[in-house]
């Protein structure tokens, strides 16, 4: 269960030394205060600290800084990971000021915002960290008492001994910092978590409360001038001219630059700089293909028919199993690009002198981005800063740094401190789009049973990760097989909020319904006999998933939702899905109104182990589950000659407040270690309000987003 | 240029800014109070909202030029202490996840309020239906919005 922390205190000590102890204040943030009950009063501010590592800064009055070590988009990971530490440390969260820590690779493990694993990657570490600190206070009064550590019990910050005698951290914080931390320290049990699992309000709600400064379009610096860029306006295009000379007519314009293909505006506020930007006149060249949504659907569906040379994963012989079944069935799902549209469009500051370069600004994998950063300007990578501020969204788009690496190169250029801010209609025409893609499922059907499965996916730049193939029902049919086509665009394509099940879960659900229905089964019934087959006879290799957690939310979803009991006038749709270390079961509920399906409710079970922060939770289950529906039903992004056809949201729909259902949530009760929420509640959203659509409707959905393929939807 | 007094949360504020400016980047880039986003700069997502006399407008599509005498009212300015019934309820109810939209769901329902101290949950979704929120925050925002209106 220990675990060293990957920073020894000495190591910390050198590193804060050689950064001149500047580095441990987060930049020029102020630290926020955890949310309390009114009543509760915390600690006097300080007059000294004592930094005991990365993590821990405990003042001479008790109150402790935690540092929280990702970046912040929304996931929360800025009140949840200092949670854990704070829980391990024994304070009481009152006393616990948050502080954003800075990018230091020596001292911090995997400072990315990605993956839903903020929480379930740092779950040791954060543990450890805290653990270390209290065992060194404990051993220091004990020390200062003359007693044997273990006579010490300690809560919300105070050591006691048996003999009345107590000292608080602050008290001991200077004579404990003289001594090592502790090699080894043992965690505490679960069941004796005061914190952990205990709801506390998001560390910087203050702040968005009441308009401070927080998120990098935000940021100012001295001296600073505000940037805007032009783009090439499709993909496949080249900068071959341009004339500035309108541009720089607008007042407060200071400075066009060239950088690439594209062309930035310096002016003396963002607006000019906009206004500079749109009255450039440039001239473009198409070098490459300019594509449109004609040719991404032909080529995706062009590719479901053939198998490729290197299937993702075999188990037994599909084509056997074809040729002896009774029946085949075959079924086509396709989706189309989406933009990210992070509420906060893209931005970042850069200040790039002859010493160094600093950068400031939303950025979900600052490490990455402070090497490119370093490999674009060509300096030492010293000589490159990042410090993360909140974002306004991430979703994946900002795992790419495309937009800093542009403020950094103006920057350098123009030899500025530069804001660069893309404007809407930049952030959805320069995206990196969720990838088009198409899946083609066919099984076999042998005296009413699933014999063969097999499927096929085409999909732009890219195709199914990690484990993806070995997914569900995989383990649980005979003959099965994957297979991946990835196809060449020049479209810019990245992660996006879950990444591949996004879709996927989709269109893997709704098949799995249907094929239920044609084997004339139960949704539910099918999908746990499947899971029972996976355990009793597994196929193959091992599978990803572990059956009792899948049966196991599913179960929990059909009870709470009422499943196979009547009710009147409602339609449900089962839809079940495990990613990102996540089991996650949605049932959807529609009704008719005015003929129109309406989706009324989802009722979801989740097991992703032990719940940090129960509220912070159940608002990712919510959201996850909204942002499913929205970008399933009403998701419309299509190109023309290269080009977006929508560049704002006056023709990209998203989901809004009076289309989002009810959402009832239900944990799985469980101990295991923490997995991860930003993601998994997402992907079932899709399969399960199809699914209910066809049960209110009689009519399957093939494609999305749902409202273009389904008439009677608004 | 032009140069315009704005009265900005109940001060008077002198600003140098072209007439077509809107009054998002005035706020914003000349007087530091970033509480008001930037979001789609046509009207469409409701991050800019602020109040003009007491009534919800769209920031980033309004020029300085045509302010004139009407008071503005941002974020910054909705309460002194911080305690309007919305922030109180927001956060009782822990509403943002990244935060970003939230004071114009806030400055949007603070108008609302004005006008109808009871609203239900149609009232909401039609007044509220011009601010997005990519994180997916709506059903607390309904929520916080409904405590609020009891605690006026």
């Amino acid at each position: 269960m220990n675990k060293e922390t990957s920073t020894s205190r000495r190591n910390f000590l050198k590193v804060s030394a050689a950064a001149g102890g500047g580095l441990m204040v987060g930049f020029n943030f102020i630290g926020c205060q955890s949310e309390t009950a009114p009543a509760e009063v915390m600690k006097a501010y300080p007059a000294v600290w004592t930094n005991f590592d990365a993590y821990i800064k405990i003042g001479d009055t008790g109150l402790v800084t935690i540092m929280s070590q990702n970046p912040e988009i929304g996931q929360n990971i800025k009140t949840s990971m200092p949670m854990i530490v704070a829980e391990e440390l024994d304070v009481a969260w009152k006393d616990v000021v948050v502080e954003q820590a800075p990018l230091n690779t020596e001292w911090y493990e995997r400072q990315v915002a990605g993956g839903s694993q903020s929480i379930r990657q740092g779950w040791e570490t954060l543990r450890t960290a805290g653990a270390k600190v209290r065992k060194l206070l404990i051993d220091t009064a004990a020390e200062q008492w003359e007693v044997d550590p273990s006579e010490c019990s300690v809560a919300d910050g105070i050591i006691s001994h048996a003999d009345g005698r107590s000292l608080g951290y602050g008290a001991l914080a200077a004579a404990a910092n003289q001594k090592e931390l502790p090699e080894k320290v043992s965690l505490k049990d679960p069941k004796d978590f005061k914190i952990i699992g205990n709801s506390k309000r998001n560390v910087d709600m203050d702040g968005i409360l009441t308009g401070k400064s927080l998120f990098g379009i935000d940021y100012t610096a001295p001296g600073m001038v505000y940037a805007a860029a032009v783009r090439p306006p499709s993909f496949g295009m080249t900068l071959t001219a341009y004339d500035d000379s309108a541009a720089k007519a607008v007042a407060g314009v200071s400075e066009v630059i060239k950088f690439g293909d594209k062309i930035g505006v310096l002016a003396s506020n963002t607006w000019a700089a906009i206004k500079g930007a749109k009255v450039i006149k440039a001239e473009w060249s198409q070098k490459e293909e300019a594509e449109d949504s004609a040719y991404h659907t032909e080529t995706l569906l062009a590719h479901l028919d053939k198998k490729t040379a290197e299937p993702r994963r075999v188990d037994g012989d599909v084509d056997k199993a074809f040729a002896e079944a009774d029946e085949v069935v075959e079924r086509t799902y396709q989706a189309p690009f989406l933009p990210h549209s992070c509420m906060e469009p893209m931005n970042f500051f850069a200040n790039v002198t002859t010493e160094k370069a600093e950068l400031v600004g939303p950025i979900q994998t600052p490490k990455w981005t402070q090497q490119r950063v370093a490999d674009l300007l060509e300096r030492p990578l010293e000589e490159v800063t990042i410090d993360m501020t909140r974002m306004g969204g991430g979703f994946g788009r900002r795992l790419y740094g495309d937009f800093a690496l542009e403020a950094a190169e103006l920057s350098s250029l123009a030899k500025k401190p530069v804001k660069l801010t893309f404007t809407r209609e930049d952030d959805m025409l320069a995206g990196t789009y969720r990838p088009a893609s198409a899946y083609k499922f066919k099984v076999g059907i042998k005296d009413n049973k699933v014999t063969a499965y097999h499927l096929i996916e085409a999909c732009f730049n890219g195709s199914m990760f990690g484990s993806m193939p070995s997914n569900f029902p995989c383990g649980a049919i005979a003959n099965y097989r994957v297979d991946s086509h990835n196809i060449e665009s020049n479209i810019t394509t990245g992660a996006w909020r879950a990444p591949y099940a996004n879709f996927l879960a989709y269109a893997e659900q709704a098949f799995l319904d249907e094929l239920a229905g044609i084997l004339g089964k139960d949704a539910v019934e099918f999908r746990l006999a499947l899971l029972e087959q996976a355990r009793t006879t597994p196929v193959g290799e091992e599978h990803n998933y572990e059956v009792d957690k899948y049966a196991g939310v599913i179960k929990l979803a059909a009870e709470k939702a009422g499943w196979g009991t009547s009710k009147p006038g409602k339609h449900l749709g089962f839809c079940a899905y495990f990613s990102h270390n996540t089991y996650v079961a949605e049932v959807a509920e529609v009704e008719l109104v005015d003929d129109a399906p309406v989706v009324k409710k989802i009722v979801c079970a989740v097991d992703c182990g032990l719940v940090i922060n129960p509220l912070a939770a159940l608002n990712q289950i919510e959201g996850g589950i909204i942002d499913g529906i929205g970008h399933a039903m009403y998701g419309d992004f299509t190109f023309e000659a290269g080009k977006t056809d929508a560049t704002n949201y006056n023709k990209y729909r998203l989901i809004r407040m009076g289309e989002a259902p009810a959402v009832e949530v239900h944990f799985v009760e469980s101990h295991n270690d923490p997995t991860g929420l930003g993601e998994p509640t997402l992907p079932p959203a899709g399969g399960a309000v199809a699914n209910a659509l066809h049960a209110a409707s009689g009519k399957r959905l093939y494609k999305q987003p749902f409202v273009k393929y389904y008439e009677v939807l608004g | 240029m032009a140069t315009y007094t704005l009265t900005i949360n109940g001060q008077a504020k002198e600003v140098t800014a072209d007439a077509d400016t809107p009054i998002l980047w005035v706020l914003r880039d000349e007087l530091q109070l970033v509480g008001t986003k930037y979001g789609c700069g046509i009207a469409q997502c409701g991050a800019c909202t602020i109040h003009l006399d007491g009534n919800a407008a769209r920031a980033c599509s309004i020029p300085v030029s045509q302010i004139g005498e009407q008071k503005i009212t941002t974020i910054e300015g909705l309460d002194k202490e911080a305690k309007h019934p919305l922030q109180e309820a927001w956060r009782e109810h822990d509403v943002p996840q990244c935060g970003y939209c939230q004071a114009g769901q806030i400055m949007s329902a603070a108008a609302l309020l004005k006008s109808n101290t009871a609203p239900t949950d149609e009232d909401i979704d039609t007044h509220m239906h011009g601010n997005l929120c990519r994180c997916g925050t709506y059903l607390r925002i309904k929520k916080a919005i409904k405590t609020a209106s009891k605690n006026l």
